[in-house]
């Protein structure tokens, strides 16, 4: 229809008044507006999760409970903001958890012969940084067919070295700052007042969140990530250096890793060998809540830590309502499917959109 | 006929490239002078293809020589060739459709600073690169309704003109077009090839490939004809001119140039 007689949309400037389709402008306009709806999806669903929660308990809203919110949805968080730059480059990262626990591990084990903060911090940040490293390496220069091989194997390997190292134990301590950071509230710095409900976790998250959107926005990597996501092929072309952006991406995803496995560490004060079991699942799904696409180059910082509230909430509202812990594990499912059947819709609309843009554009 | 004042900027002698027993080029010279627009015709599989990917440098000749502004780029890769000064839109345009129009131009050349820092590291100049976009966009004659869109919400006239506008970005002496207006309606089609006059007056040399005969015709300085690898025919595409040129694509004349 559209190629047969459409008034064209690539308009030369002579100043030729826009034939526009009355059907198709009004049309138009009502799919902007769904558009617009769909496009705040992730939102729409924790405002509508919080609304529900708030009216049926009275303590959801109590300062103490939207502290342990931002407490405990603060790995989830930091791990989803990893998990996302993989998940724009059309990669999976499943081994986050397993990294979780190995760096909480060596963390642990290099406090508890060292002493020394500065390297137990450094240690558990190298770990998960190195593990990313080596999944990157293994599916660019390894040439797997999918980062879900290499990431795959790396949750079985590291959770076994984690186990190995820990005899299965937990490592009991952490350094004083880590655990103040990954347990602490506010009112343990001084001068915190009445913010003693905000938990200091919460502040790694935002400079976390803070540091990823200047880089995703600001730095040319970033541009590129996006870019390696929208068309690998094309990048190539255009000379982005592909390899190196992909394995940068899974090193950054395990630093993250490194950095959740720090906040598990302090608000445990201790490194578990199991601190990180299934976590790459909350990552994951957080990021499909938080919109972003399985076919690469989207998804933003904002939404896949709005994905990781809708998480974390819900199982907080689930316990709050005293309702079996195993329904929390089911409502995640079912709002993993709404979410991205959301998303599906907006797919079909932006199409449609852009049909309606070759009829009636000016 | 520019070719004959100056010299040309692309000459092409004796191509041939071989896949397995086909022999995709045999044996293919032309030139192409600045601010000339040089169509390519000819049937499926008649080499087309393997000739403009071979200039461009994704495939390598077997025999022959590619050379560019009196430099040989033969044996260039494709990103060489480009930094060379010759772009190529193919068919599929090679957008990103998750970036907007100026994302798109910008791609791999982002504009960002200090220069001390590794390129990744670099902030990029948001606000000259979408300057630079719009400047290039109106030289170009192109208006888009929303620069900021990702180039998926637009039509396929405006991606295509954005794939275009791309290439001449950043590239001062050759456009290749794999048959850009293939998946365009008539009007859409119109404004494309306007693109194509504009990037001859701006002294841009172009290569067409098209099926479209009247589009030849209405664009082209010079129509060159390949059948089964081989430049069959050359001739300026006027109306007097036509069915010799049909001939030539069905292979039912000899080789000939006018």
């Amino acid at each position: 229809m559209a190629r047969q007689a459409p008034p064209t949309a690539l308009a030369v400037a002579d100043g030729s008044a826009p034939q526009e389709l009355p059907r198709a402008g009004a049309a138009g306009r009502g799919l902007t507006l769904a558009l617009a709806v769909l496009r705040a999806g992730p939102v729409a669903i924790l405002g509508l999760l919080v609304l529900v929660l708030g009216l049926v308990s009275d303590v959801f809203w109590s300062l103490e409970n939207i502290g342990n919110v931002l407490n405990q949805s603060a790995v989830i968080c930091v791990l989803a903001l990893g998990q996302l730059l993989v998940v724009v480059t059309r990669g999976i990262d499943l081994s986050v958890g397993s990294n979780l626990s190995l760096s909480a591990v060596v963390g642990a084990l290099v406090w508890q012969h060292q002493s020394s903060t500065v390297l137990a911090v450094a240690a558990a940040l190298a770990t998960g940084t190195v593990v990313g490293l080596v999944n990157g390496l293994l599916f660019v220069k390894g040439r797997l067919p999918h980062p879900f091989i290499p990431t795959l194997a790396m949750l079985t390997a590291a959770s076994g070295l984690a186990l190995y190292l820990s005899h299965s134990e937990t490592i009991q301590g952490a350094p004083p700052l880590v655990d103040e950071v990954g347990a602490g509230r506010i009112a343990a710095v001084p001068g915190g007042g009445d913010f003693g409900w905000f938990p200091t976790a919460t502040f790694v998250v935002v400079v976390v969140a803070a540091l990823l959107v200047l880089a995703t926005r600001g730095l040319v990597w970033g541009r590129w990530v996006y870019a390696v996501g929208g068309n690998p092929e094309a990048a190539v072309r255009n000379g982005i250096p592909v390899p190196s952006v992909l394995v940068s991406v899974y090193a950054v995803c395990g630093l993250l890793a490194g950095v959740a496995a720090l906040l598990t560490m302090g608000r445990a004060d201790a490194g578990s060998p199991t601190a990180g079991a299934l976590a790459e699942l909350d990552a994951i799904a957080a990021v499909i809540i938080g919109g972003a696409s399985f076919l690469g180059g989207r998804g933003t910082v904002l939404n896949a830590l709005t994905g990781a509230f809708v998480i974390a909430v819900m199982r907080n509202g689930l316990n709050l309502l005293g309702i079996d812990p195993n329904w929390q594990y089911m409502a995640t499912g079912v709002v993993i499917v709404v979410a991205v059947e959301l998303d599906v819709v907006r797919g079909h609309l932006e199409s449609r959109f852009r049909s309606l843009q070759a009829v009636s554009a000016p | 006929m520019t070719a004959s004042s100056a010299p040309p900027v692309l000459q092409v002698r004796d191509a041939a490239k071989r896949f397995g027993a086909v022999r995709a080029l045999d044996g293919v010279s032309f030139d192409v002078g600045r601010g000339e627009v040089v169509a390519l015709l000819g049937d499926n599989g008649a080499g087309k293809s393997t000739l403009i990917k071979a200039i461009s440098g994704v495939h390598r000749l077997d025999a022959g020589t590619v050379v560019l502004d009196g430099v040989d780029i033969t044996a260039a890769g494709a990103m060489a060739v480009r930094a060379h000064g010759v772009e190529t839109v193919y068919q599929d345009l090679a957008l990103f459709d998750n970036l907007d129009a100026a994302a798109n131009f910008f791609a791999g050349r982002e504009l960002a600073g200090p220069s001390r820092l590794p390129r990744a590291l670099r902030l990029m100049r948001h606000r000259r690169m979408t300057d630079r976009t719009r400047e290039l966009l109106d030289r170009l004659q192109v208006s888009l309704p929303d620069l900021d869109a990702p180039v998926a919400l637009m039509s396929g006239g405006q991606r295509q003109a954005v794939a275009v506008a791309r290439a001449v970005a950043f590239s001062s002496k050759l456009v290749i077009l794999d048959e850009p207006t293939a998946a365009l309606g008539l009007r859409e089609s119109a404004r494309v090839l306007d693109l194509v006059r504009r990037l001859k007056d701006d002294g841009v040399a172009v290569i067409l490939i098209s099926h479209s005969m009247d589009q030849v015709m209405a664009v082209a300085d010079r129509a060159i004809v390949l059948r089964r690898g081989r430049s069959v025919g050359e001739t300026a595409p006027t109306a007097e001119n036509h069915e010799r040129l049909v001939a030539w694509i069905v292979g039912a004349a000899g080789h000939q140039t006018i």
